[in-house]
């Protein structure tokens, strides 16, 4: 397959990939920082380089609603949001899932109001961890790009059939720019095929009836096989990652360490900040300090087992979650790694709450977080479990 | 609820997906009929055959007997009253909306 070294925005990434896929309906309603993604897009259909139907709605319920509608017609489709537009699909996010319905959206992440904030976190995305659909995290537009191509195989594998959100950081990689690679759209053509569903509202050979009313005797027989199809998920997401990395030499996995291996104290963190982090790692390392990153690719199905095993051999762990759950434990990244650890290993983890409404995350406070953990490996003390860093005091 | 439905209800791995029903029109097999409050009752001496109850009816529950209204499914009507809405007989109506009996 031929590759191109180009130069986009994480919104054009995820732009070019709807247009290589070219799926027969895409329905989404305007929100920053999705916007120049949908109209990047919509400018592919209007100069007629896809046919794609673009459903124009006037809000995000109806964006969702309108896909769950095409989707159960059998077509595959495709959306894309940020923020209070997840928000307000929420309840049909849901209802994808609980129709197993294959829709692929793009997530620009971004801090839900109140008070109202445009610029990224991840609040958005973990309201919605729960609902069924499979979250793929991007630390960069390439990653974007490639995540999306795999998000269709994923969702469409007829063992899996849920919905697959591909997350990436609002601003911080959708409006920054990026050299990255794009590939020749007959082998993509190929590599994401044609999707079969298996059943459509639009075959009257075999009449189905979707959305039916589920009552104590069946719901929760279809909320269990929507866990299976969680965990059958995981083999399709290896071996589709497996299928891409031919083609695009990258390699992908469900998380991925950097300079893990030999390390004595780690972050854990989803997205953009996974990339600051490196630089932090490597200047740590020419000093002499033991310093490694684990990244979350993958974050639902959870990768509990891979998790486990890439930091039990650690003195110290910081969890950094760009979301609070408001006195829970700690943040809803800390909560699940610590769960995935319990019994495991008594290695202790600490948690950062960061980045709310898009405060800097700078290699001054991913510093602050090694010289943490530096402290805490050496004295095994914990003297503040969930630290709120980068607030004003 | 289900008439025919005597075996032991299918495990989670048996189930279609997404609660997905494939079999088309199985609510004949059901008895859906059990919500009402009040009851449809058809006159055949009234009746001019003009078929608006059978054309509204949501549940498909006026019967149709040799191409001639025949009846109520009680099985299947929820008590909605449309079809004694929509009947234009006068001056008495051929479909007459009865408190149900208990």
């Amino acid at each position: 397959m031929s590759k191109k070294l180009v130069a986009l925005t994480g919104n054009d990434a995820a732009a070019y990939a709807m247009k290589q896929i070219n799926p027969d309906v895409v329905a989404a309603y305007p929100i920053t920082p999705q916007t120049s993604l949908m109209e990047k897009f919509a400018q592919y259909v209007a100069d007629g380089e896809i046919d794609t139907e673009v459903v124009l709605v006037e809000s995000e319920h109806s964006a969702m609603s309108a896909c769950v509608g095409a989707s159960a017609a059998g077509a595959r489709v495709m959306t894309a949001t940020s923020s209070q537009g997840l928000a307000l699909m929420w309840e049909i996010c849901y209802i994808a899932a609980g129709y197993r319905l294959p829709i692929v959206m793009p997530l620009v992440n971004r801090a839900l109001s109140g008070p109202i904030n445009i610029h990224c976190d991840h609040s958005d995305a973990m309201g919605v961890r729960d609902s069924g659909w499979i979250q793929l995290w991007a630390e960069n537009a390439q990653e974007v790009y490639d995540n999306l191509l795999q998000a269709i195989r994923i969702a469409e594998d007829p063992s899996v059939l849920l919905p697959v959100i591909v997350n990436y950081d609002g601003f911080i990689i959708s409006h920054a720019i990026e050299n990255m690679h794009i590939y020749d759209d007959a082998g993509i053509n190929k590599f994401v095929g044609e999707y079969k569903p298996k059943y459509t509202l639009l075959d009257p050979a075999n009449p189905t009836t979707f959305g039916g009313f589920d009552l104590p005797d069946y719901y929760f027989e279809h909320r269990r096989q929507i866990a299976d199809a969680m965990t059958k998920s995981a083999k399709v997401i290896a071996d589709v990652a497996e299928e891409f990395s031919k083609i695009c030499g990258r390699e992908y996995k469900f998380i991925e360490g950097y300079r893990l291996e030999d390390a004595e104290i780690a972050i854990v963190a989803l997205g953009s900040t996974v990339g600051t982090a490196r630089a932090v790692v490597d200047e740590l390392r020419e000093k002499g300090v033991k310093a490694g990153i684990l990244k979350i690719r993958v974050f639902r199905p959870f990768p509990e087992g891979e998790i486990a095993d890439s930091l039990k051999h650690l003195k110290a762990v910081a969890v950094l979650d760009r979301a609070d759950a408001l006195n829970a434990v700690g943040g809803p990244l800390f909560d699940e790694i610590r769960a995935a650890l319990y019994r495991k290993s008594d290695i202790p983890v600490v948690n950062y709450i960061y980045g709310l409404g898009g405060r800097d995350m700078g290699l001054g406070e991913i510093n602050h977080v090694y010289a943490d953990l530096a402290g805490i490996a050496k004295t095994g003390k914990i003297k503040e479990l969930t630290t709120y860093l980068g607030v004003r005091e | 609820m289900a008439k025919t439905e005597k075996t032991k209800a299918p495990g989670w791995r048996e189930v279609p997906i997404g609660g997905v029903n494939p079999e088309a029109g199985n609510a004949v097999k059901y008895n859906s009929g059990t919500w009402r409050t009040f009851k449809p009752v058809w006159f055949n001496d009234r009746c001019t055959q003009c078929y608006l109850c059978w054309i509204n009816c949501p549940d498909v529950s006026i019967l149709i007997k040799e191409g001639k209204v025949a009846g109520i499914d009680y099985e299947h009507c929820k008590g909605c009253g449309i079809c004694a809405a929509v009947c234009p007989v006068k001056p008495k109506k051929a479909i007459e909306m009865v408190k149900e009996e208990k």
